[in-house]
């Protein structure tokens, strides 16, 4: 197994592990607001503005993986250029 | 496929080599200016619906910056429509998006960053406005430096990472059924073009809100009735 190898198989590693967790987190965060705007329908504007930046900062984990995986795809320093 | 990494140099002036996504971006600021200049000159629905979404935007930032969003409407307002316009431009057939290039998403962070500092200094003044690293301890000094480094920087990734991601998506997808299966992939970009203008330029809002702090004649009472609560925002 060449380094080569290794990077593919490295970025493939980093985007599922890295899709994983946030899934489930940005999961957690769905629900409770969707709780919170079914008890209180009069904060939904602010609830859900809220949310969408919660979730902007969860997701960002994921594209962090997500960039990561690239440059180890695009951009390998290891391997010299394009791997 | 090609390298989401690099931009493609379409020719070159003098020693200076102009990337595609410049003229791409070049286009789409003459298009917005004209169409709003052209929209603005006589009455009509046009001109009410263009006045209706500045509206909006003003509306939708006073509830984030809990002050009057006049001064700062010029700068997140254009923010967000020229990332609207070019995350949408994506739909048009042979158009990438301008923000779908890591060159363009660091520049619109980096005007962020700047403008969060100019506005927090002039503000609050430059010893106030400085003060707020060294609380609650000094201590914290180097957290709070990384805190600006990383927030510019995931400004910049979340952009690129969507826009670029969803292209990625629909290129592997053409790939592999090239007909009809993208067009509802299509859509979702759409969606999701705009929910990203969207929390960019909220967020945008909300770290100046942050550098403004409690400061400022606009400011609402804190015993006041409508005051809403503050959006505290984690720095990732």
């Amino acid at each position: 197994m060449t380094l080569e190898h290794l990077s593919i198989l490295a970025a493939a590693l980093a985007v599922s592990f890295g899709a994983l967790a946030p899934a489930l987190a940005e999961g957690k965060a769905v629900a409770a607001a969707m709780d919170a705007i079914a008890r209180q329908p009069d904060a939904a504007p602010v609830l859900s503005r809220t949310l969408f930046v919660g979730l902007a900062m969860i997701e960002t984990m994921a594209i962090y993986c997500l960039v990561i995986a690239l440059l180890l795809l695009y951009a390998n320093p290891f391997t010299g250029g394009a791997g | 496929m090609s390298n989401p990494l690099e931009s493609p140099i379409l020719f070159h002036i003098g020693p200076v080599p102009i990337a595609s996504v410049v003229v791409e971006t070049l286009a789409l600021n003459l298009v917005l200016i004209g169409s709003c200049w052209l929209l603005l000159r006589r009455e009509g629905l046009p001109r009410t619906l263009l006045i209706a979404l500045v509206e909006t935007i003003h509306e939708q930032l006073a509830e984030v910056l809990h002050r009057d969003p006049t001064p700062f409407l010029p700068l997140l307002g254009t923010l967000f429509l020229f990332v609207l316009s070019a995350n949408l431009s994506a739909a048009l057939p042979g158009v990438e998006p301008a923000t779908a290039r890591l060159e363009t998403a660091a520049a619109l962070a980096l005007v962020v960053f700047g403008a969060v500092h100019w506005y927090g200094i002039r503000v609050c003044g430059f010893k106030a406005y400085f003060r707020h690293y060294l609380e609650p301890t000094p201590l914290l000094l180097p957290l709070h430096l990384l805190a600006e480094l990383t927030r510019t920087l995931s400004l910049t990734l979340r952009l690129f990472g969507n826009m670029m991601s969803h292209g990625f998506v629909i290129a592997v997808l053409l790939s592999l059924a090239a007909l009809l299966v993208p067009v509802p992939f299509m859509l979702l970009g759409v969606l999701i073009g705009v929910i990203q203008a969207y929390i960019f330029t909220v967020l945008a809002a909300v770290y100046l809100a942050a550098a403004l702090g409690e400061h400022g004649p606009d400011h609402p009472e804190p015993d006041a009735p409508s005051a809403p609560v503050e959006p505290r925002v984690p720095t990732p």
